[in-house]
């Protein structure tokens, strides 16, 4: 049996999921705790494994190996009682188009068995953004506005846990603010919120991230933590000729990594020292390059997650 | 106390539970109403059917069984019956000794013809030169009943001339035709059961099938299955605005076949509904099983119309007597829920027979219900994949 601790709400024991004939490992013994009340992040690019966790420990899917507890309960022998105190929202979008935004939140009120006016506190400030068009069907909302719908469909029971999968996928960069700070107000309500996302940059919003790639955890620790783990100097490049300038920094011989990153590129250097900066730039100009612009920056969580990879 | 706080608690789930279902029949309501497409072929479906099939369907007969009831057992008489008995159109069943033992057969729904010798019809026929003969046809199936006649007939006509031969005596033999439970000889009176059961197989079937995979392939079932929702309530849920719907059907067919077609229902109209109510919950229990085992609509959809409307059509004995049928094809049409339904309907509605002439498709079709029911439940999926 599992030991949990009153603090840990989900533990994840060495869970594994293999898909079909080929015998395709999407989840390959993944361990990790969650405790109550924080915002747990499973952070990793698509394919990484992220749903099919989801999927296992809301009990839809079986594990092929390990186990795990979501509030107490096995997610295979008490798969019931999970079930019922947990809300899940999916990464599709998965509520009735041809039902209105009214008589989605009635709907799924009454399948747990609640009201909307008995749980209207908890979803009250998403509820209000969408109320104005509650009589609108739910197929013809924007983006937005469905995972709106969504969250409040999904917390309408009041649950304790709430997991979210990829709740920010293809979602306009303002919504997406709107809703992570949306999940920041429902922490205040003790609501444990397990999230994923393939954008590093929601990272730091959360308060523990696990960063996961093909199916196995790569690193668990608040985003700071595994930011201030990062073991290399790293600076951001920028100069005229973006493409040229990436191969003679990967043909640099002191070079450790080096990829685009938005306008710049960062890299890493084996040996870092102050005249470092100065030999590089050396290097550039005798490479031709220009309008050179060398900072060292602070890494980020996409830094480690690149570094965790390659290592 | 404890006992008093347990009950309370399982009577707070029960009410819950029933609020469930009752918000999930609604929302279900609001599916099918709210989709044009599904509207169509839910109410305009039946009426182009009943003008379709309106044109009668010509099919040849073989072998269809009859019953002789011989008053007069002289040598005229047992040469003419050897005669028809000789041919490929007709099987003699048996031979009957009273009217009554005739009408049995034909209530059984046996056989499609009786053929009465009167008494003293050699007597007649050498004295008077002429004799009468009558023949009786189900005509319930007024294609084959008129081609029966014309079967029997020409067999007769060729009886005669074979007396004729050799002396100029002109013997006549004269057929008194009757055609039992549809005088009029309405072809309505066919194809009005055989709508009945081809749009309840469509709408129940494929519409049912087709709304509980929708929940799979749009995901709204992963969130439903993440919820107290029992999953023999989504079944339930799912079937009822459909069975409900069906009955609406039912009641306007009735009502166009009588109003338009001017078509007499002879049976009981509440044993009418409750047969058509099995025959709905059949075709539910049908398009549960397709949805549980298939993932996307347009498989649900496929195997719907290929596994259920084609058979349908083909071993109902609604377009083709299964009769004519090679004897594994008349097996495999036992299977069919629509031929039992369409037994039924023609026996309650044309033939106006009661309960005890149609218990047997009943029990038939309860039992397929049943069997389709258990195993759908038994195959739905608590998880995904």
């Amino acid at each position: 049996m599992l030991n949990i601790t009153p603090n840990i709400i989900v533990k994840a024991s060495q869970l594994r999921k293999v898909y079909g004939k080929e015998k395709t490992v999407a989840v390959d013994d993944v361990s990790f705790e969650v405790n109550r009340g924080e915002v747990f992040g499973l952070i990793g690019p698509d394919g990484a494994g992220k749903t099919s966790i989801f999927r296992m420990l809301t009990t839809l899917l079986l594990p092929d190996g390990g186990s795990a507890m979501v509030d107490g309960n096995d997610i295979v022998i008490d798969y019931k009682k999970i079930r019922s105190n947990v809300g899940y929202m999916p990464g599709k979008f998965s509520l009735y188009q041809d039902l209105s935004i009214e008589e989605n939140i009635n709907f799924f009120a009454t399948v747990f068995g609640t009201t909307l006016e008995e749980n209207y506190e908890i979803i009250k400030e998403i509820y209000v953004q969408i109320e104005p068009f509650k009589k609108r069907r739910a197929g013809k909302l924007s983006g937005g506005m469905k995972q709106k719908l969504a969250l409040c469909c999904a917390l309408i029971h009041k649950p304790k846990i709430l997991f979210l999968d990829e709740p920010t996928t293809g979602v306009d960069p303002v919504s997406r603010k709107e809703f992570w700070d949306m999940l920041k107000r429902l922490k205040d309500q003790d609501i444990t919120i397990v999230v994923s996302t393939p954008y590093m940059d929601e990272a730091n919003l959360c308060d523990r991230i696990a960063l996961i790639q093909k199916g196995k955890i790569l690193s668990i620790d608040t985003p700071n933590a595994i930011v201030a783990a990062y073991p290399d100097a790293l600076m951001e490049i920028k100069a005229d000729n973006l493409y040229y300038l990436l191969r003679d920094l990967n043909a640099y011989e002191y070079t450790l990594s080096c990829f685009t990153f938005g306008e710049f590129l960062h890299l890493a250097l084996k040996q870092n020292n102050v005249n470092s900066k100065l030999e590089l730039n050396t290097y550039l100009t005798s490479k031709g390059h220009q309008n050179i612009i060398i900072n060292p920056v602070t890494p980020t969580v996409e830094d480690c997650f690149i570094k965790l990879l390659h290592d | 106390m404890k006992f008093f706080t347990n009950w309370h608690a399982v009577h707070k789930e029960k009410m819950h539970n029933m609020k469930r279902l009752i918000s999930f029949v609604k929302k279900e309501f609001h599916h099918v109403l709210r989709d044009p497409k599904t509207l169509m072929i839910l109410f305009g479906l039946p009426i182009v059917q009943i003008m379709i099939f309106g044109f009668a369907l010509t099919n040849e007969v073989k072998n269809s069984k009859i019953v002789v009831l011989d008053q007069s057992k002289d040598a005229s008489a047992l040469q003419l019956l050897n005669k028809i008995e000789a041919s490929r159109y007709f099987e003699i069943e048996k031979s009957v000794t009273s009217r009554d033992e005739m009408e049995e057969a034909f209530k059984e729904g046996k056989i499609k013809m009786a053929i009465v010798i009167p008494d003293q019809f050699q007597h007649d026929l050498l004295h008077d030169n002429k004799a009468t003969i009558q023949i009786i046809s189900d005509a319930t199936d007024p294609n084959t009943a008129n081609m029966l006649n014309t079967y029997v007939n020409s067999i007769i006509n060729d009886f005669q001339s074979s007396l004729m031969q050799g002396t100029n005596i002109p013997y006549r033999i004269i057929p008194e035709i009757k055609m039992l439970y549809n005088p009029q000889l309405k072809g309505v009176h066919n194809f009005v059961p055989g709508v009945m059961a081809l749009v309840l197989m469509l709408v129940c079937v494929m519409m049912t099938a087709i709304a509980i995979v929708r929940e799979k392939e749009t995901g709204t079932m992963e969130i439903l299955l993440v919820s107290p929702f029992q999953p023999l309530m989504v079944i339930v849920a799912k079937t009822i605005p459909y069975l409900i719907l069906s009955l609406v059907n039912v009641t306007m067919i009735l009502a166009l076949s009588v109003l338009v077609l001017d078509l007499p229902i002879n049976g009981s109209l509440g044993l009418l509904f409750a047969v058509s109510t099995l025959f709905i919950i059949t075709c539910l229990s049908l398009g549960m099983f397709i949805s549980v085992k298939t993932q996307t609509q347009q498989a649900a959809m496929l195997i719907s119309l290929v596994g259920m409307l084609l058979p349908t059509l083909l071993f109902s004995g609604f377009m083709f007597p299964i009769e004519n049928m090679p004897l594994p094809l008349q097996i495999v049409s036992n299977i069919v829920p629509a031929k039992w339904y369409y037994i039924m309907i023609k026996s309650i509605m044309i033939k106006g027979l009661g309960f005890m002439y149609i218990w047997k498709p009943i029990l038939i079709l309860s039992g397929i219900t049943l069997f389709f029911i258990v195993v759908s439940i038994k195959n739905f999926k608590i998880r995904l994949a």
